[in-house]
């Protein structure tokens, strides 16, 4: 392509594999952290480092899009044609993990209505709504 | 010179006039734009996968802890949390560096080089793919993962694994029986049918050795108990902190058929990826680029597709062995 010279581009390449590795062993550093593997019995809260993992593997895509693949010295149209339909992905993200939520509520729900028994109780209740003698109680 | 043949990406890259015919306005040849949305529309595939996982995890009150189920590693070696995959993550990151010196050999029109460097790549990918080969066997064969069946699983109370002694003392009933020609033991709730659900096994890890007597908090992860001489899963009893004898019970049921998929889907990305590299190769060693005058593209548009398979790793990595 000619925007870098042969020296330069080969430095570019060492840069990427001492990157790449480096991100990748921190990433697996505040995994087993996190989960007390490093420290025994010493555990982080998903909250503190999922996002920091998050946040690596999303530089990681980033350099490899950008100097692996060439993606800066490409024509921002082009460019541009290829990561915008990629902001889709966040409304899919955020759609689909509510929706991943809500199943589990709802299976929750199932299996608390699944153990709720209903007892028949002899005296009618004081705002008797029903036209029947019985009422129900739920517990 | 390279740049001579290849289209310049330098040149009119700011011209206004871009838009206005007989020039290329993205600068990059058909097959090259092609491949870029091709990678495009295979991301959405994969985004697609994986957003389904996350789906399905969100829906579970518990799941498979990615430090617990993926912690063995070829030679014998076990409770090495992550680092079989650490290493099959560097084994992929350093084919995508030696792509890209295989890129810069192939504008240069140095064939040697450019031959080396694909080659290096090659034995990369199929690292990758033999390493994956002993993942999924470890985890079929030894572990009893399967698409339908899910032996990971957690605890949500604390107890202590029973011996065959305390399950009898607890009123339960022993049965010898014989299945796929072997032997296996197992308790009968009291008074109960034999049926499956009422069967209780003394907990064994995945070697088959005893693990009665030891005890476990609550939110402590497990492998259901399989035994590999009859090929039948069992689930071992245990005595819950409020007295009951209980048995432990699969993972989440999604988990495997997600594993296999989606890390199976990358694979075989990775095996045709193999595939492609080995015919570039040979076709740059017979010369059939150098007719094409375009800077070896053809090494070029290969490499697009090589890293997009080491992108997607990052997420595959991230989201099942990471989270």
């Amino acid at each position: 392509m000619g925007h870098l010279e042969y020296s330069e581009a080969k430095k570019v390449v060492v840069k990427g594999l001492m990157i790449l590795g480096v991100v990748t062993i921190a990433e697996v550093f505040v995994a087993l952290f996190g989960n007390g593997h490093i420290i025994h019995g010493f555990y982080l809260h998903k909250i503190v480092f999922y996002p920091v993992m998050i946040g690596l593997s999303l530089y990681k895509a980033y350099f490899i899009v950008y100097e692996f693949m060439h993606m800066r010295y490409e024509v921002k149209g082009l460019a541009m044609s290829v990561l915008l339909p990629t902001l889709l992905l966040v409304w899919a993200i955020i759609a689909f993990f509510q929706e991943g939520t809500s199943w589990g509520k709802r299976r929750e729900l199932i299996h608390q209505k699944d153990k709720e028994t209903i007892h028949e109780t002899q005296q009618p209740s004081e705002t008797g709504m029903l036209d029947d003698d019985r009422t129900y109680q739920i517990q | 010179m390279a740049t001579d043949t290849a289209l310049d990406h330098h040149a009119d890259v700011q011209d206004g006039n871009l838009w206005d015919g007989a020039k290329s306005p993205f600068q990059a040849s058909y097959g090259k734009l092609m491949m870029w949305y091709f990678l495009l529309s295979d991301a959405f595939t994969f985004a697609g996968f994986l957003i389904s996982y996350g789906a399905l995890r969100f829906s579970m009150p518990t799941w498979p802890v990615p430090d617990f189920v993926f912690k063995s590693a070829p030679f014998g070696v076990e409770n090495a949390p992550l680092i079989f995959v650490t290493f099959m993550t560097f084994v992929l990151i350093i084919s995508s560096v030696t792509m890209v010196r295989a890129v810069q050999e192939g504008h240069r029109e140095n064939k040697g080089g450019a031959v080396f460097w694909l080659l290096l790549t090659i034995i990369g990918g199929a690292t990758f793919l033999s390493s994956q080969a002993w993942e999924w066997t470890n985890l079929i064969g030894k572990e009893g993962m399967s698409v339908t069946t899910n032996p990971f699983s957690n605890f949500n109370e604390s107890g202590k694994y029973l011996s065959a002694e305390e399950l009898e003392k607890a009123g339960f009933q022993k049965v010898e029986t014989e299945a796929h020609g072997a032997a296996a033991t197992y308790f009968l709730r009291p008074r109960a049918a034999d049926v499956p659900e009422n069967r209780y096994f003394v907990k064994a890890d995945h070697h088959g050795h005893s693990m009665a007597g030891e005890e476990f908090a609550a939110g402590n992860h497990f492998l259901i108990t399989y035994n590999h001489a009859n090929h039948l899963y069992e689930h071992g009893a245990y005595m819950a902190e409020d007295g009951h004898v209980k048995k432990e019970e699969f993972g989440p049921q999604a988990f495997g058929a997600l594993f296999f998929f989606i890390t199976g889907f990358h694979g075989f990305h990775v095996f045709s990826g193999v595939v492609f590299l080995t015919i570039i190769a040979i076709n740059v060693a017979g010369g059939l680029y150098v007719k094409r005058r375009n800077g070896y593209e053809m090494v070029e548009k290969m490499g697009l597709y090589w890293h997009f398979v080491d992108l997607v790793w990052v997420f595959v990595f991230l989201v099942f062995y990471l989270l």
